[in-house]
């Protein structure tokens, strides 16, 4: 299982600014290991966001996002209580869901 | 200067703005970079694996490392990064933060710590001990290094610390003085902090652990001493050995009153 995402949202002025750190290898499939041989490919391909159940946000993500990567959105219309939900897959079907409460 | 402001005062203000840009140095291009980082330290990841850590009853002996001693007695974590390193009377020796998880590691969990001493950065339980130092010196966050210099031993490894870094020696006849010993220096776009005397807040001693950008890496202070010795070409000082909690003794009792920001975010 993967490790645990950071999700911090807050809201201010009739929309929530959602932050969210993933903790991901993000292998590009371009590097060789110390023996020579390519690593394979391990990347984040899908990252998707909701507000109390209902989808805010879609994504499709490559091989050229970073590792560790850090996602910053906005929702407009998101009050303090409600609940934000993001979701990545990644290329080897592995997945990861966390929640937070706007603030 | 002069005839570009002239210029701007008959310019409208829009056009004006853009020069302003292009004088930008590349140093306040770094720090823009650095500030647009700081929102989503990646550091914050390995505090969450290190808090895990702490609580999780792992090793031969199947314990938690909620006992361990971190200088303030057993079991408090806030306030002691600051502190570190300092003399334990059980052990009867100065430690660092890292060699002071190593004890609680062995006595507490039973692992061989000899073994993880031995272990490259960066792999196995390695790894759980960056994360443990990550998450503890966040704990810490905005207090001022206090070290203590009570004890005879503080003081000798004050004495031995000071004359580590200033010995110089290698292929390249380097020291750490070499490049931390005067104000105002940079390794490419890189400033180095004057480390004989305090820094300042959060730079040099008070900025590690910290998550470096361009590798994906956590790093300790262990590890960012052993790279300081990578770069003058001296062989590896051991993990957790005396040389570098000497060195970390003379940094962090010259850093007294800077505020930690460990973990930090590096380039």
């Amino acid at each position: 299982m993967a490790d645990p995402m950071r999700i911090r949202a807050q809201a201010s002025g009739g929309k929530a600014t959602v932050r969210v750190l993933m903790s991901h290898e993000m292998e590009s499939g371009q590097r060789k290991d110390a023996a020579g041989k390519l690593v394979p490919a391990w990347f984040i391909q899908e990252v998707t966001a909701t507000l109390n159940g209902k989808p805010v946000l879609s994504a499709e993500w490559g091989p050229a996002v970073s590792k560790n990567p850090f996602m910053q959105f906005a929702i407009k219309g998101a009050k303090s209580g409600d609940k934000v939900a993001v979701t990545w897959k990644d290329n080897k079907g592995d997945t990861r869901t966390d929640e937070a409460t706007v603030s | 200067m002069k005839t570009a402001s002239t210029l701007c005062a008959a310019a409208a203000f829009a056009l004006c703005t853009l020069p302003a840009l292009a004088q930008k140095t590349a140093s306040q291009g770094i720090d823009e970079y650095r500030a647009m980082l700081q929102d989503g330290n990646p550091a914050e990841l390995f505090e969450a694996k290190g808090e895990d850590l702490w609580k999780k009853a792992r090793g031969p002996k199947n314990a938690t490392l909620e006992k361990c001693d971190l200088g303030k007695g057993p079991g408090v974590v806030k306030g002691v990064f600051v502190e570190l390193p300092r003399y334990f009377s059980d052990t009867q020796r100065v430690q660092d933060l890292e060699s002071r998880l190593l004890t609680c590691m062995e006595t507490l969990q039973g692992f061989n710590v000899a073994e993880i001493a031995k272990t490259p950065f960066g792999k196995g339980e390695q790894n759980n001990v960056t994360a443990l130092a990550a998450w503890i010196s966040a704990e810490s966050k905005d207090m001022k290094f206090n070290l203590s210099q009570a004890h005879a031993t503080e003081k000798n490894f004050y004495e031995v610390g000071k004359r580590l870094f200033f010995q110089r020696g290698g292929p390249h006849d380097f020291s750490c003085a070499s490049c931390h010993g005067e104000d105002g220096k940079r390794i490419r776009l890189q400033d180095l902090p004057n480390l004989t005397k305090n820094p300042g807040d959060g730079i040099g001693f008070a900025a590690w652990p910290a998550y470096r950008v361009s590798n994906g890496q956590m790093w300790g202070m262990q590890q960012r001493l052993n790279d300081c010795y990578r770069q003058q070409r001296f062989p590896y000082p051991g993990f957790a050995s005396d040389a570098t909690i000497a060195l970390g003794v003379y940094l962090g009792v010259n850093s007294k009153g800077a505020k930690s920001i460990a973990p930090a975010i590096k380039r």
